[in-house]
């Protein structure tokens, strides 16, 4: 098979999927959904089948661009839409259609109820699709494009139900939330166009090669590109909307909010490493970004009692390692999408786990309303638990070969700069991963452990809590194995590492500024530390069925730290002022300009309108009138 | 007594008939006026006729009794479609043109 | 040239009416005064026309506007309404002061004007009229304006029309004529032939006898609607032709029975005491006493049937 032939079907395969259920409406509710899933499988496979193609290429030609068409030929700018296949992309490709196919199969289940669920389905193909332009893509314009596909997907699933009004308002904010980052895609590609006058990947990297760009224009072009990225991802300032994103139906959380759609910044960021290399400000302040966000999320995700929240900072911080990653430049790269596909692995099968539970206990999200569940559904437990080992970074499990190596090139000094930095990072991310074994373990043990503290529902009858049907949990068990032997066996002989140096580019082994047992030992002591207190305080102890007050800071985290009120402060409070100031200038100079001539007009109007009458009496009368007095002037001088 | 008389009376009877299209609201007595006005100019006409020898001066007075004529014809028809479906012959009733 | 004594005498003794008249066209509280004060002014034109060697204007003058215009006048005014007074009283705030200003001052402009004018020396018509006015008039009109002459002919014809058209009333109703009239009349079942005049058969013609019809019963219509109002009909019984007692003889003769006065009159006896109320409504004739019960055997007359 040819790879130029394959990529397209890539995304137009679930397109034309999508396509067909939102084009045949009701027609198609029979079957949509399988449709919808075989759409996703067949995508799947043809990632497969260009895996296997690029495996049995060199690895210095595995990065092929599929020409599609001439999009864009304005003056100098001529710009084709491409598909560029390279190991970086075919990762996320193998990524999102895996898990994607996998909660296509998961929802088949879950969403059996819902009337919409064709609708769902289409929704669902089109993020694929989206997906799949967005990483696929061979230049920054056919990337916004798929940036805002799926944008548009994220926002139609939030908002799904949209019928409940708070799930519409948490569409939208997500969807506010984007434009914002997009802005910053926007900026950048307008930065990019101005200075090297083609926005493809092939010739932005060329043009840095060449020296086209001031350091000044990379760093702006940088924090342009990071501000998008923030968007996308949820990393600070701009992660409020991840939380309430969870309106939507969980299979979406897990497949768009927790493995793939927020993952797209990281993505941006390693796919742009030219730009970043370039700025070594901005990358700093990637690296900043990413380590508040880790804390930050982690913190958030201490106090949450919403399982599906809980998840959410959960993600938010574990993307905030990532970014914390990329932000250190090559050596972290790598990793950093290592992490990204572990962490798609098993944070997809928490979330479907999350959906198995609230499909148990009848859609109760309140983790102080579980307790004792593991007896009931075994197979959620026990996939759940395998995700939860290799989050906290245990090891063998998936999560211990990628979270470990981030930590440890946190520790590595960075080229040309002190060595604090090495230590605060490296400090940062170690204390992380503390935090992450205590929340997750407090979510696990609320959830799976402790005491009953069901909830009658409003009929006084006990929830039933059952095993999920095979067709959830299938999805969940393929996800669990992955959690437990991905990273291993892409670890194997620096096997991942190498299949993205191409992309990537190959590093020196650095030496951090500890030494790798001493690292791994004191993470494994951090992330004991946080089990056994979760463990004293939520399994050995009850749980309170209503959250105590708490410290200033668990109350603080439980708002997100504050962060929807300091930005109501900070941005939507003065674009309001601005807003009205803005208005009201409009109408009292330039309405009142306009107007006050129209005003003047039709006073004068008014004011002659009187001798007009209608009278033709009048009329008459003043025409006499001009008569005699025409008549006197031209006549008097002539007496 | 010069022709200079005709030509006064001619002036003050025009007046007069003015004076009436001004003052008067019945649609028909103002349209008499207007009559009243035809005919001295006429009367200007044939004097001025006279006072040249030139009978030109009455076929041009031939001429606006006869148009008189027909303007009578029309407006009469004009005060009756309107009386018939104004039940009035006021001149003040119809301001149209005040829209 | 001057105008000979004759005419300044007629000058100013019409002058002073014509003024007159006019002024009564700015005060005549009625249409149809002001119309007649017109005629005046423009019989005094007339006059006036002829005596400003003009005979032929001035005979136009008198058919054209007091014989065709005037006349048009007073007929619209008789069919808007003869009684209709205009009050005098000035609606139109301003417009009296304006209106007399604006006429005082046309009349003191145009007064002015030719008061103070200078005229070359009056020349006069006797050399133009030598071959009579009306000739000389026609060899201008048929000479230099026979063109106007044609375009005013056909002004005249298009503001016939266009008084056609302005008066032309659309036709809401079907127009109903003589058939169906009739039809009318059969389909609400009224009397289809002539009424009778009064009197017939009777045995008096006088206006207030009404007619009989062959039964020998009155037809109350053929009385005139007024008497009938005013209740000067007459009565029916004394003026009742011989009919109905010849019809009893016939019948007594049938039976073989004595033709004598005294019998039929015994055999009318009883029912000339029982006279129909000369004032029964009309339309409720009934048959000539409908049963003639002469003692028994036929009961029915050939009158009858």
């Amino acid at each position: 098979m040819d790879v130029n032939s394959l990529a397209p079907l890539l995304v137009a395969v679930p397109l034309a999927s999508a396509a067909v259920l939102l084009l045949l409406g009701r027609r198609s509710d029979r079957w949509g959904h399988w449709l919808g899933l075989l759409a996703s499988t067949a995508a799947f496979v043809v990632g497969a089948l260009l895996l296997v193609e690029l495996l049995g290429r060199p690895a210095d030609d595995r990065s092929i661009d599929v020409h599609l068409f001439d999009w864009i030929s304005a003056g100098r700018f001529d710009l084709s839409a491409g598909l560029l296949v390279d190991p970086l992309s075919l990762t996320f490709v193998l990524l999102v259609t895996f898990v994607g196919s996998l909660i296509h199969l998961y929802s088949v289940a879950y969403m059996a109820h819902d009337a919409a669920r064709r609708r769902f389905f289409a929704y669902l193909n089109l993020f694929i699709a989206a997906m799949l332009i967005l990483v696929l893509a061979d230049s920054y314009l056919l990337l916004f494009v798929g940036w805002e596909g799926v944008g548009l997907a994220s926002y139609l699933l939030i908002g799904f139900w949209n019928h409940h009004t708070p799930y519409a308002v948490a569409a939208k904010k997500a969807f506010v939330a984007n434009r914002i980052g997009d802005l910053g895609l926007l900026v950048a590609l307008m930065l990019m166009f101005a200075t090297f006058g083609s926005v493809d990947f092939a010739s932005v990297s060329a043009g840095i090669d060449g020296g086209l760009a001031s350091t000044a224009t990379l760093t702006a072009t940088g924090l342009m590109l990071l501000l998008a990225a923030c968007g996308k991802s949820a990393q600070f300032p701009l992660q409020s909307w991840l939380g309430d994103a969870m309106a939507g139906p969980t299979p979406v959380s897990a497949l768009i909010h927790a493995a793939t759609m927020v993952t797209a910044g990281v993505y941006l960021i390693v796919r742009s490493a030219p730009v970043f290399e370039g700025a070594p400000t901005a990358q700093l302040v990637v690296t900043i970004v990413g380590a508040i966000t880790l804390v930050f999320g982690a913190v958030v995700g201490c106090a949450k009692d919403d399982i599906k929240k809980a998840l959410a900072a959960s993600t938010m911080s574990q993307i905030g390692y990532m970014v914390l990653a990329a932000g250190l430049g090559p050596v972290g790269y790598a990793f950093a999408i290592f992490h990204l596909v572990t962490h798609g692995f098993f944070k997809a099968g928490m979330f479907l786990g999350a959906g198995s539970v609230m499909h148990g206990m009848d859609d109760q999200t309140d983790m102080r309303r579980f307790g004792g569940l593991r007896r009931y559904m075994v197979i959620t437990w026990v996939t759940f638990g395998l995700g939860w080992l290799a989050i906290l970074g245990v090891p063998p499990f998936s999560g211990f070969w990628s979270k470990d190596k981030i930590i440890e090139s946190a520790f590595v000094v960075p080229e040309g700069a002190g060595e604090w930095r090495a230590w605060l990072f490296g400090a940062v991310a170690l204390i992380g991963a503390g935090i992450t074994a205590f929340y997750m373990s407090r979510l696990f043990f609320m959830t799976f452990h402790g005491t009953k503290r069901w909830t009658k529902d409003a009929d006084g009858h006990e929830p039933h809590p059952h095993e999920s049907p095979a067709l959830m949990t299938i999805p969940m068990v393929v996800l669990a194995i992955g959690s437990v032997g991905l990273g291993f066996v892409l670890q194997l002989g620096g096997g991942f590492t190498t299949w993205l140096e191409p992309v990537t580019g190959h590093v020196e082994h650095h030496e951090p500024v500890l030494p790798v047992v001493v690292i791994q030992v004191v993470t494994l002591l951090a992330v004991a530390v946080g089990l056994v207190l979760a463990w004293r305080q939520y399994a050995s102890l009850p749980v309170p069925e209503t959250a105590p007050e708490g410290s200033a800071l668990t109350r603080a985290a439980r708002v997100d730290l504050y962060q929807d009120a300091v930005n109501d402060a900070v941005l939507v409070e003065p674009g309001r002022h601005l807003t009205r100031s803005l208005v009201y200038g409009d109408r009292t100079a330039v309405d009142g300009t306009f107007t006050g001539l129209g005003r003047l007009t039709v006073g004068i109007g008014e004011l002659v309108r009187r001798l007009q009458t209608g009278y033709a009496r009048q009329y008459a009368a003043t025409m006499l009138l001009g008569l005699v007095v025409l008549a006197v002037v031209v006549l008097a001088p002539r007496i | 007594m010069t022709l200079t008389n005709y030509l006064v009376l001619s002036g003050i009877l025009f007046s007069i008939g003015a004076a009436t299209v001004l003052l008067r609201r019945n649609a028909i007595i103002v349209f008499m006026g207007v009559e009243l006005m035809l005919n001295a100019t006429n009367l200007a006409l044939v004097t001025f006729s006279r006072l040249h020898g030139d009978l030109t001066g009455q076929v041009m007075a031939f001429f606006v009794m006869v148009v008189a004529a027909a303007e009578v014809v029309v407006g009469l028809a004009i005060i009756v479609s309107i009386f018939r479906t104004r039940k009035s012959a006021s001149v003040d009733d119809i301001n149209l043109l005040k829209s | 040239m001057t105008p000979s004594t004759a005419e300044t005498v007629l000058f100013w003794v019409l002058a002073p009416i014509m003024v007159l008249a006019a002024s009564g066209l700015l005060f005549a509280r009625k249409a149809v005064h002001a119309a007649l004060c017109v005629i005046t002014v423009m019989i005094s034109l007339a006059f006036l026309y002829v005596a400003q060697e003009a005979p032929f204007l001035g005979v136009v003058q008198v058919v054209v506007y007091t014989g065709a215009v005037m006349m048009l006048f007073l007929f619209v005014l008789m069919l808007v309404g003869v009684d209709a007074s205009d009050s005098l009283v000035e609606t139109l705030k301003g417009q009296r002061w304006v209106g007399w200003l604006a006429a005082l001052g046309l009349g003191v402009v145009l007064v002015g004007v030719v008061g103070r004018a200078t005229y070359p020396d009056a020349v006069g018509l006797a050399e133009a009229n030598a071959p009579g006015n009306p000739t000389g008039v026609a060899r201008i009109i048929f000479g230099q304006h026979v063109f106007g002459l044609e375009v005013v002919g056909a002004l005249l014809v298009t503001a016939a029309l266009g008084a056609l058209v302005l008066t032309h009333r659309q036709r809401l109703k079907p127009l109903v004529k003589q058939p169906e009239r009739a039809a009318a009349r059969v389909a609400a079942g009224a009397r289809l032939t002539p009424l009778p005049a009064p009197g017939v058969y009777a045995r008096h013609n006088a206006m207030d006898v009404p007619a009989l019809d062959p039964d020998g019963n009155p037809i109350d219509e053929s009385v005139p609607r007024v008497l009938r109002i005013r209740g000067q009909e007459a009565g029916t019984a004394e003026y009742r032709a011989d009919t109905y007692r010849r019809a009893v003889t016939a019948v007594l003769a049938e039976r073989g029975t004595a033709v004598t006065d005294g019998e039929v009159d015994a055999a009318l006896g009883t029912v000339e005491d029982d006279p129909r109320p000369a004032a029964a409504p009309p339309g409720t004739t009934t048959g000539p006493t409908a049963d003639i019960d002469l003692g028994g055997g036929s009961t029915r007359t050939e009158t009858e049937r």
